[in-house]
């Protein structure tokens, strides 16, 4: 009997924990659909909202999916082959280069965008680029992608398998493709996963790094919230939660198969 | 090509992006920081003018109450989630993760419906009691928000913790005679010392240093990175923007070390 208490009362706590997270989503999707909020759902339920924001804002979300692919190439190019260096290097400083890259972890988004601007806001042309939110995003992002890599090359051994290709002849650069690469692709792929998510929802960075011209999706969103009606402001949330909720899924069953091999 | 100098082709191309996108402009920002009408003696001012200190102790007590709430909310449903097994459990847990990645503007946003004018908290409490309750552009609604942000991380750290606590050390304590209050004070609970170390470091530098929230909620509540980005953007206040940045950076970057040397975990916080 007291077992069945204590099971009910922690399973009402959790419920409400997990209401306190939901119910807001759940608000915010019925806003983006509802004619009119304050009065409420009986007034109809309408598209008109999220037309209306991919009207205004289609070009704010087309520029974020441009840097968040950028960025995952950037990361690509440059973070798997020095995940695989650092690895291969070992010693005193591949721990202070992976030190340093993981700096962007702990320091706020807002002291790396003003660094940013003290140092390149002179630069007209590459200020008003999107290269320069791109360059913010690529700081940010680079551990995610270099830690995960390097994960998996701590759990399966490359060392060996890079010297037996070596001992057979296999060059350094044909070692890397054929045989790193191919090894490396769980962590790549989550990785990849994460940096996407991540750009596509960066917000303390960019707001200080955009410009007029270079808005995205999340900077949109912080515009509506701060100037349009609610059911156009959830509408365009609802489009985010579109775009963002099908990545996390695929990152949390990465986490799974991760955990259970 | 030798493998030696392979090696180092691999890594060239990092160390020039960190080079000049962040080790470069964190340096400048450390100059810029010096060199206004203070000196170097700016990187003081946080805690020498009243005004920043004031605002420093507001965002660490509001950080770390975030932190500890969020550590006690997270292990009580961590715990139940790792130690029962019932239908809707998985439900329940992917409800309880989801918004892991939900960016600062966009939880903000949410309380606002939660708390706001046209919020649910206001709905009801006006349909009850006849006066609408907002506190979402309080200094309450930003805890919220923060709370909304960090349960979620908090609650998959404890999950993995508890999985890996060893069962038999409960059961011994239960069958030497102690009350299940007392399994879990001396037992479980100092089990998941480093799992609290580790995520609740994360959720204080994370709630130090995040900006979206703040800024969505906006309004008047005077924490640490409203306080940097109105000096930098309505004052043009260059220097003491850049010291108080940097100030904040080397406390949020401080804290995760001292959590990261404590656990012996990996730690690092999530904008």
């Amino acid at each position: 009997m007291r077992d069945r208490l204590i099971f009910a009362s922690q399973l009402g706590f959790t419920l409400l924990v997990a209401a306190f997270l939901v119910v807001p989503v759940v608000l915010s999707i019925t806003a983006g659909v509802t004619v009119n909020y304050f009065r409420g759902i009986q007034s109809g339920v309408t598209l008109q909202w999220v037309v209306q924001v991919w009207n205004l804002y289609a070009g704010e979300i087309g520029l974020s999916f441009l840097i968040a692919f950028a960025t995952l190439a950037v990361t690509l190019v440059v973070g798997v082959p020095a995940a695989y260096g650092l690895h291969v290097k070992g010693g005193r400083l591949s721990r202070v280069i992976e030190e340093i890259i993981t700096l962007p972890l702990a320091i706020p988004g807002l002291a790396i965008a003003l660094a940013l601007l003290l140092t390149y806001g002179g630069f007209g042309g590459f200020r008003q680029s999107w290269l320069f939110i791109l360059a913010g995003h690529v700081v940010f992002t680079m551990p995610f992608m270099v830690r995960s890599v390097m994960a998996v090359f701590a759990s399966v051994d490359i060392k060996t398998l890079d010297e037996g290709a070596a001992s057979l002849g296999a060059s350094p650069w044909t070692r890397f493709c054929n045989v790193i690469v191919p090894n490396a692709m769980p962590g790549i792929l989550a990785g990849s996963l994460m940096v996407v998510t991540l750009s596509l929802g960066e917000f303390n960075l960019t707001w200080m790094l955009h410009t007029p011209l270079t808005k995205t999706l999340p900077v949109g969103l912080a515009d509506s919230y701060a100037s349009m009606r609610l059911e156009v402001a959830s509408a365009y949330t609802l489009i985010f939660f579109i775009m963002i909720v099908p990545l996390l899924v695929a990152m949390q069953m990465f986490a799974e198969k991760g955990e259970t091999k | 090509m030798s493998h030696r100098n392979f090696i180092w082709i691999c890594l060239l191309p990092l160390v020039v992006v960190t080079a000049a996108f962040f080790l470069l402009p964190m340096a400048q920002l450390l100059a810029v920081g010096a060199g206004g009408s203070r000196g170097v003696s700016a990187y003081l001012a946080i805690i020498t003018e009243p005004r920043y200190r004031a605002t420093l102790i507001n965002t660490v007590v509001l950080a770390a109450a975030t932190t500890i709430a969020t550590l006690v909310i997270a292990t009580i449903a961590g715990l139940f989630l790792q130690r029962h097994r019932f239908p809707g459990r998985a439900v329940l847990i992917a409800m309880l993760t989801f918004p892991l990645a939900f960016p600062g503007v966009v939880v903000g946003f949410l309380i606002i419906l939660l708390a706001g004018r046209q919020g649910l908290i206001g709905a009801i409490t006006a349909a009850v009691t006849g006066e609408k309750v907002v506190f979402a552009y309080s200094i309450f609604g930003l805890f919220l928000g923060y709370l909304y942000f960090s349960i979620p991380r908090v609650i998959l750290t404890v999950m993995a913790a508890v999985q890996k606590l060893d069962i038999g050390l409960e059961e011994a304590a239960r069958s030497l005679g102690a009350s299940p209050w007392a399994v879990q004070r001396d037992v479980v609970l100092p089990a998941l010392g480093p799992a609290f170390v580790a995520s609740g470091a994360i959720a204080f530098a994370t709630a130090m240093g995040a900006f979206g929230t703040a800024f969505t909620l906006a309004t008047n509540i005077d924490v640490l990175p409203m306080l940097i980005y109105t000096e930098f953007t309505l004052a043009a206040n260059f220097a003491i923007s850049a010291a108080l940045s940097i100030g904040l950076g080397v406390i949020a970057w401080a804290i995760l070390a001292l959590a990261r040397s404590m656990s012996g975990g990996a730690v690092a916080a999530a904008g």
